[in-house]
């Protein structure tokens, strides 16, 4: 059954210009345009969206949770990439 | 890490109001009480549809059919919503709609009640509704991220759902007799299935004890009851008609309605199978099922031969 079922894709939205496309959810379609359709259909009805991207969900690589801290351990103990590592006099205005 | 301490870590995560994601390692029943739940959801939109398009054709004026039509179009995309977040825990569509159309699955008891009258459609905005976002609410801060996600959108779609169907029994109930015995006649059939769509009492349902531990409930099933009794009454008087319950009544002391105990023999023989429309609904789902399989093929089909056909192009 499965080999005959249409493809899952992921569905991500641009609410309006200036903000990026956000993942939103996903759907069954047979091709690219059938799913910027259904996209329109099940995820704009009420004013969403000015813009959409459409990926089938296999061409996703994704990050696995198990390797969390490998990943973004390292920059936790970073903490001189931020602003307020550096101690400045009060006086100083303006930095 | 073994199975205890990914339990213990789990738990921590639920306990922190971290929530759960596709890929996160979680318990097995987890997965499947989710997959049970959000799939019975999803179907409990799709045939939910049912009951109310009976009455697009008949709708009174432009004004109700366009909202109809809207409020069914909703109802699709919720169970969209679902299913997709139903897929996220690793079953296919398909099979999810196999186990609703071999009777696996189950979905709301409510839309097993017929649609009479066009004060149902106001009864079934204003109540299936209103107990629906009751339930839902609360779900907008489910462990599980799809889940909840997919709940946020729903719920604001749904309140102009329940809104509708109030100003629908208001419009009768401020119309001519016949339109108030009407919108009286709706409540008299949908109040007692309403109060049965938050489920049996808690002492009846083994599993919200884990569900609440898991953060996939927060509330029992007779907290919402009593919660939806203490909004729906005053609505009622407004409306003035009659709840049919005799023991309903405000209670100083507890600051709370007392109202009567739901007919739970009735609720279980209308899963069982047995309520009105059981065989239509599924029947109607099965035939919509059967008789679209054509233009899933075709529509395949079509992709197939386009690529082929770009690709064709691409090498030439």
């Amino acid at each position: 059954m499965s080999k005959r079922s249409w493809p899952l894709w992921e569905v991500f939205i641009r609410s309006k210009n200036g903000l990026h496309h956000k993942h939103v959810g996903s759907l069954h379609a047979t091709d690219s345009q059938m799913a910027l359709e259904n996209a329109r259909d099940v995820y704009t009805r009420r004013n969403e969206g000015i813009s959409i991207w459409v990926v089938e969900s296999k061409s996703i690589t994704a990050s696995d949770p198990a390797q969390g801290e490998e990943l973004f351990e390292p920059a936790a103990d970073k903490i001189y990439r931020h602003p307020t590592f550096y101690k400045l006099p009060d006086e100083v205005k303006h930095i | 890490m073994n199975t205890t301490e990914l339990e213990r870590d789990f738990q921590n995560k639920i306990d922190n109001e971290i929530r759960i994601e596709p890929k996160d390692w979680m318990p097995d029943n987890y997965r499947q009480t989710l997959i049970r739940q959000i799939s019975q959801h999803a179907h409990s939109e799709i045939v939910g549809m049912l009951p109310e398009g009976n009455w697009i054709t008949r709708a009174p004026s432009l004004r109700r059919k366009v909202a109809l039509l809207a409020k069914v179009q909703d109802e699709a995309g919720h169970g969209l919503y679902l299913y997709s977040a139903t897929e996220t825990l690793g079953i296919e569509r398909d099979e999810t709609i196999e186990d609703l159309n071999s009777g696996k699955a189950k979905y709301s008891s409510i839309f097993n009640y017929p649609t009479l009258t066009w004060a149902d459609i106001g009864a079934i905005g204003w109540l299936v509704d209103g107990a629906a976002i009751m339930n839902q609410v609360p779900l907008c801060r489910c462990s599980y991220g799809p889940y909840a996600r997919a709940m946020v959108r729903v719920c604001k779609e749904e309140s102009f759902h329940q809104r509708q169907g109030y100003e629908i029994m208001l419009t009768l109930c401020r119309g001519s007799e016949a339109q108030k015995n009407m919108a009286q006649d709706a409540l008299n059939r949908w109040w007692w299935p309403a109060l049965m769509m938050f489920g049996p009492s808690d002492s009846d349902s083994p599993h919200t004890a884990q569900s609440m531990k898991w953060k996939i409930k927060r509330f029992t099933n007779d907290e919402l009851r009593q919660k939806f009794v203490d909004i729906t009454s005053p609505q009622a008087d407004f409306l003035g008609i009659s709840i049919p319950d005799d023991n309903l009544k405000w209670n100083e002391d507890e600051g709370h309605y007392d109202f009567g105990e739901p007919a739970w023999e009735e609720f279980y023989d209308v899963i069982r199978g047995n309520g009105p429309c059981n065989a239509e609904r599924l029947n109607a789902r099965k035939k919509a099922y059967n008789e679209g399989s054509w233009v899933r093929e075709a529509a395949l089909a079509y992709a197939k031969k386009k690529s082929n056909s770009e690709n064709l192009v691409q090498v030439a």
